[in-house]
């Protein structure tokens, strides 16, 4: 019963939307607005077909690729810089402006510089993304317990095995916070280079649907963007769920 | 579970006795960040002279920053600016206050908040640039195309917030409302909106950001006019020294957003302990 009233929780909203939805569409005039049917239909022909290859596989490959990047460099440039206090004073003012340009507007630098090719977008993401991995490592290093630092230096605890067991797990939090921005803004950089110069990937097939009007397929797109956002955010909470399950129990038994 | 959450958790770091910081302690991170300032166009000068990319590309700040100052004085600039200032501004006004009206109603009923979970959790991280053909074809590159996108994407940030804040109302609290007769818009206004604002406050704080990115990134592909439109037109234009000076110029937006926001969070919240904390260390 518990069980059931959940379930109907869940899908009652979106399944009256849908309804809705199809209902109003049905005899609706609405040129920009599709009917369900022709757009489960385009969704099928543009992005399970030939586009997989063509667009979907290559679009998804750069985001992986620019937030990998970003991540790894974020948390390794940043464990340096927030463990060494004048390496953070040196830099510091210089990232907080780096990391207010709003990403978008590099995209037409770096393809005079780099060219229209999966390199300068690997690199716009990579751009937008490490911002706030980094920032935020730089901000969890540099905010450890003093207590929990001195018991580790007391345990001899030294080199990767300090990084390992006490560094990274203690700014583990705040990393963790920094990545979820980063997804959401990776998405993002991914679209946006590719509406504004490509040759292939999801959004250059998008904006080119738009071009033609092609309403459906149009709409398709913005589907399957919205679906991969969907995805990367639930494997994120799986990832976090793992990686930060000691912490939310933490927090939890300090709130009772 | 959210950025916010961890944000507010975490944002006063363990209180460390530390003596008093001697004039010197305090100038020296300063010296340093203007070092590394100097540093950093020192490097770009000698890298744009003698690194792999040619110097029509990648110009140097010596060509850069006199165009960047020359730019102060064009009234074209500053209408650039503003327009993509008051895409910015509008769009963040419009998504808070309705996440603000909406996140109040949806939170104060278990109901609601049950029944919207999983729309709210789906349709939040859709990206919004995902929209941009939508906005061009409906309404062609005017604000409300620029619009449409910033406020869609402000708006899931801040609601997202706004529950959080409304859900961590305290229980004992939210009894004593209720004993001493407190009517719904004065629940609102005297119970609710408190515990709410440290949330809202980091809602906005992220979203000012987000809607900065994204009003430069539709003003490239869709083409409204402001400071993405300028850079695009630079850019076809080959005026990469304009470029340059255009895209320094929106890292100094971005920073005026920062410490913006940094200062509404002081002013508001300047009762909560993440803020009082800050300020004693």
């Amino acid at each position: 019963m518990k069980l059931l009233k959940r379930f109907l929780y869940f899908v009652g909203l979106p399944a009256l939307l849908i309804v809705l939805w199809w209902a109003t569409s049905r005899n609706g005039t609405s040129f920009f607005v599709p009917k369900p049917g022709p757009l489960v239909h385009a969704f099928r022909t543009v992005w399970l077909g030939d586009g997989f290859h063509k667009d979907v596989v290559p679009s998804l490959t750069r985001l992986a690729a620019g937030l990998i990047i970003s991540i790894a460099l974020g948390i390794g440039l940043g464990v340096v810089i927030g463990s060494v206090d004048w390496v953070r004073w040196l830099l510091g003012p210089l990232l907080e402006f780096l990391r207010a340009v709003p990403s978008t507007i590099l995209i037409p630098v770096l393809l005079l510089v780099i060219g229209i090719n999966d390199a300068m977008k690997v690199t716009v993401i990579v751009l937008g993304c490490i911002w706030p991995v980094l920032l935020n490592t730089v901000k969890g290093v540099a905010s450890i317990d003093e207590v929990q630092l001195s018991t580790g230096e007391v345990y001899g605890l030294r080199g990767l095995d300090r990084l390992r067991y006490l560094v990274l797990p203690a700014a583990s939090p705040q990393i963790f916070a920094g990545i979820r921005q980063s997804l959401a803004v990776g998405l993002v950089l991914m679209v946006t280079s590719e509406m504004f110069a490509a040759t292939e990937g999801i959004g250059y097939a998008t904006i080119n649907f738009q071009n033609q009007v092609a309403i459906p397929e149009m709409w398709s797109g913005i589907v399957l963007l919205g679906l991969i956002g969907v995805a990367l955010s639930v494997l994120f909470q799986l990832v976090q769920r793992r990686v930060l399950g000691w912490y939310e129990g933490l927090k939890e038994s300090a709130n009772v | 579970m959210s950025v916010a959450h961890d944000n507010v958790q975490l944002a006063a770091p363990p209180a460390t006795p530390r003596r008093r910081a001697s004039l010197l302690e305090r100038g020296l991170p300063a010296l340093l960040g203007a070092l590394g300032i100097v540093g950093a166009l020192f490097a770009w000068q000698i890298f744009s002279e003698i690194g792999p990319v040619d110097p029509h590309f990648l110009p140097p700040p010596s060509d850069v920053l006199p165009q960047f100052f020359q730019n102060l004085g064009y009234a074209d600039f500053w209408t650039a600016t503003g327009y993509t200032l008051r895409a910015w501004l509008l769009g963040l006004v419009i998504s808070t206050l309705g996440a603000i009206v909406l996140g109040v109603i949806i939170g104060s009923s278990d109901f609601l908040r049950q029944a919207t979970h999983s729309t709210i959790e789906f349709l939040r991280p859709i990206p919004s640039v995902a929209l941009i053909p939508l906005a061009a074809l409906l309404y062609g590159p005017v604000l409300k195309a620029e619009l449409l996108i910033v406020a869609f994407a402000c708006f899931w940030i801040v609601l997202v917030q706004v529950l959080y804040g409304v859900a961590d109302v305290d229980k004992v609290a939210t009894d004593t409302a209720h004993t001493m007769h407190l009517s719904y818009l004065q629940r609102v206004r005297y119970l609710v909106f408190p515990t709410l604002l440290p949330y809202l406050v980091t809602g906005i704080r992220l979203a000012a950001t987000v809607a900065l990115i994204l009003s430069i990134g539709v003003e490239l592909i869709v083409g409204t006019p402001g400071l993405g439109q300028k850079v695009a037109l630079a850019q076809i234009n080959d005026a990469t020294p304009s470029m340059y000076a255009l895209i320094l110029t929106s890292g100094v937006l971005g920073m005026l957003v920062n410490g913006l926001m940094g200062l509404l969070e002081r002013r508001l919240l300047f009762w909560h302990a993440s803020v009082r904390g800050g300020v004693k260390s």
